[in-house]
């Protein structure tokens, strides 16, 4: 019974990050309808420089709690104008081209930062400074549940309340939501399309580089190419839940990670990620809008 | 006439100031945590500054001098122009002499040069080989296949493990190779090809990591990360050859290969079944009311690619005489797309010169090899946005009315 519950948590927090970086893939695609291939990279992006600022502040000797916020908030901010730069140079020149373009424009993107952070950095892991303390009231449980993961439980939680708030009662969410719907129309009605784009971009890669601040702490190192798998999961989930829909993307997130975590746990941990992918591989089959998704028809 | 206005250059300005607050915390400061070091790296900024200044004003510059380009053209408006470029590549009393001066030059080319300068051109003419069978995918039926290698490592361990387990030798596995693979491409494409295009691409994205996994982890199987050794090289009449002349023989086989490729490829491209692949890249639902079956002319494109995969797999086996999984990462298949689109999609001509470039400029400018998969996505992204036909735009055959409508 412990060992299940221990799995169930691993799983609620896998997919808790999943969900982090999968809402990023689902609102940049239900926008402009694109894979943005380059979005693990952004949380990777995300973990690095709150490892790099955190390091820097421990050096000169700030407390535990000023350095967890002031790492992440840099961390945030940095991922944020990456994402709106990968946006700008890689993604709106190529408005309008044929489908294939923006894909294979994001694949080199992808390679391109992950190449940049391994060369400017280093090509090896590097241990990530622990900056959740573990709490003394915590100690009955420990053995299945840390700091950490009940931190990114809750971190998870206000954020995904924010964004619905955000995107349900605030002008820039209706606005989001009706480019999503018919950019053209949106944008004849007054919408500043571009702007909207630039800041869909700009809160996926705040809530990646959230993900990437959380999930550095609880494994506890990083290396360059932590992004790309991470990427493609979380892609996994947002397809999981219905490309497009944000509760999809959540839904998709927690599925796919409570059954990662019992497949590892009751069957084999060297095939973890086979496991992803041929679910992925099946929903597809099976139902390709995905479980919250619509099926569209395309219309000539 | 091209001007440097003050809008551009403050534009630049600002575009380096940006760059250089956005690459700050990764360029700059490198930590080494294990003893606690900061290393600030101050010229780096400076670096990153300059570069993002020339890259913005050369980019203005180069939409100043494209927009005055189509002004130009719509004036023109009827005459059909084509850039000399295309004009260039598609002239046959142009290409056909080049073409024959390229062949000869290949075919003396063990004569001429080292043993190690025939192994790295052996190493790119298979590199042709991939490339043209992505090309087949992506370039001919618009399909993205990302997973490309895998096919490839099918091709390999197909070959390697026949020959380990029964002896079987390279020119019964080569075929074997090939049907694998295919076998694997219709085994994939069957449940994915009703997706739409982006769903594809991670698909096979994933079925490469898949392949990957199973081969690293199924240590029975493929005998794990140590890969396989002792692999026979290619028989030639059961005459025994030294170790050079083994390496010029591989080196014919690939021109052989290559040859092959381009033959039926050229073939296939005016077929019945190339143009319906074409037909498949330019509009699917037109397509399919045209009375083309989507999904077999899909399944067509994606076995006839996986088959020259498998192929180019048997023969990497039997060059290198050892493979492991590694040869076989997503990078892999991410530098063949990267031939194919700076070459040209759907263009031979313009493939072959694209592996020439990636592959043998990274093993001529050793200095720079570290900085190789940092320039295959740059160049993923500036072909995109600047050059999307590739260095040798593909033209089809087209036909032109007459100037009074009589054809």
């Amino acid at each position: 019974m412990e060992y299940f519950l221990e799995l169930v948590f691993s799983g609620l927090t896998r997919g808790s990050i999943y969900a982090l970086i999968a809402l990023g893939y689902t609102m940049v695609y239900g926008i402009i309808g694109l894979i943005n291939f380059a979005h693990g990279e952004i949380y990777m992006i995300g973990a690095f420089t709150a490892l790099i600022i955190a390091t820097v502040l421990n050096m000169y000797g700030l407390p535990l709690p000023a350095v967890l916020i002031l790492a992440s908030i840099a961390a945030v901010i940095w991922s944020a104008a990456y994402g709106f730069t990968v946006e700008r140079v890689a993604y709106r020149p190529l408005r309008g081209a044929p489908r294939l373009s923006p894909l294979i424009s994001a694949i080199g993107m992808s390679i391109f930062l992950q190449n940049y952070v391994m060369l400017a950095q280093t090509p090896n892991f590097l241990p990530f400074p622990t900056l959740i303390p573990e709490p003394a009231f915590l100690e009955p449980i420990a053995s299945m549940v840390g700091a950490t993961d009940l931190a990114i439980l809750l971190v998870t939680t206000v954020v995904m309340v924010l964004l619905t708030l955000l995107i349900k009662f605030t002008r820039t969410g209706k606005a989001m939501r009706a480019t999503s719907q018919d950019r053209t129309m949106a944008f004849l009605v007054g919408v500043n399309v571009d702007t909207v784009i630039s800041i869909t971009f700009i809160i996926g890669s705040s809530l990646a580089a959230i993900g990437g601040v959380l999930i550095a702490s609880h494994i506890g190192q990083i290396n360059f190419y932590i992004g790309f798998i991470a990427g493609i999961k979380a892609f996994t989930a947002a397809v999981l839940g219905g490309i497009g829909s944000i509760p999809g993307a959540v839904l998709g997130s927690f599925v796919l990670g409570l059954t990662e975590s019992f497949a590892t746990g009751y069957v084999s941990s060297a095939y973890e990620d086979v496991f992803a992918f041929s679910l992925l591989v099946l929903i597809l089959i099976f139902r390709p809008a995905g479980l919250l998704g619509k099926a569209s028809i395309e219309k000539v | 006439m091209n001007v440097i206005t003050v809008k551009i250059f403050r534009n630049a300005l600002v575009t380096a100031l940006w760059f250089m607050f956005l690459t700050f915390p990764i360029m700059v400061i490198k930590v080494n945590t294990t003893e606690n070091l900061i290393i600030w790296r101050w010229h780096n900024l400076l670096y990153v500054g300059v570069t993002a200044f020339t890259a913005s004003l050369l980019t203005a510059l180069y939409r100043q001098y494209r927009d005055r380009k189509r002004g130009q053209q719509q004036q023109k408006e009827g005459t059909g122009r084509v850039s000399w470029n295309e004009r260039f590549f598609n002239t046959p009393a142009i290409t056909r002499p080049i073409c024959a001066l390229g062949a000869l030059f290949f075919l003396v080319f063990p004569l001429l040069f080292s043993t190690y300068q025939v192994n790295i051109m052996t190493t790119a003419l298979m590199y042709v080989v991939l490339g043209l069978g992505l090309n087949i995918v992506v370039g001919v039926a618009g399909l993205l296949n990302l997973g490309y290698v895998a096919f490839y490592a099918v091709g390999a361990y197909t070959y390697a493990l026949l020959n380990m387990h029964y002896g079987v030798g390279f020119w019964v596995a080569l075929p074997l190779g090939g049907i694998m693979a295919a076998l694997f491409g219709i085994l994939l494409g069957f449940p994915v090809l009703r997706l739409r295009g982006d769903y594809l691409a991670i698909v096979t994205l994933g079925f490469g990591e898949i392949i990957l996994l199973v081969l690293k982890n199924w240590s029975e199987f493929s005998q794990g990360p140590g890969g396989i050794s002792n692999i026979s090289r290619p028989g030639l009449f059961n005459i025994q050859l030294s170790m050079e002349a083994t390496l010029n023989y591989q080196y014919y086989l690939t021109i052989a290969m290559v040859l092959l490729t381009i033959f039926v490829i050229n073939r296939l491209q005016n077929s019945r079944i190339g143009r319906a692949l074409f037909a498949l890249r330019e509009d699917e639902i037109a397509c399919q009311a045209m009375g083309i079956d989507k999904t077999t002319i899909k399944l067509t494109a994606f076995a006839l690619g996986a088959t020259w995969a498998g192929l180019a797999g048997v023969l990497f086996a039997a060059k290198n005489a050892y493979i492991n999984p590694d040869s076989f990462t997503f990078l892999e298949s991410a530098m063949i797309l990267c031939i194919v689109v700076l070459g040209g999609m759907g263009s031979i001509l313009g493939v072959i010169i694209g592996a020439l470039i990636l592959i043998l400029l990274p093993e001529y400018l050793r200095a720079f090899s570290d900085y190789r998969m940092l320039a295959f996505g740059a160049i993923l992204v500036s072909m995109m946005i600047f050059r999307p036909q590739g260095i040798v735009a593909n033209i089809r055959q087209s036909y032109r009315s007459s100037k009074d409508g009589v054809p």
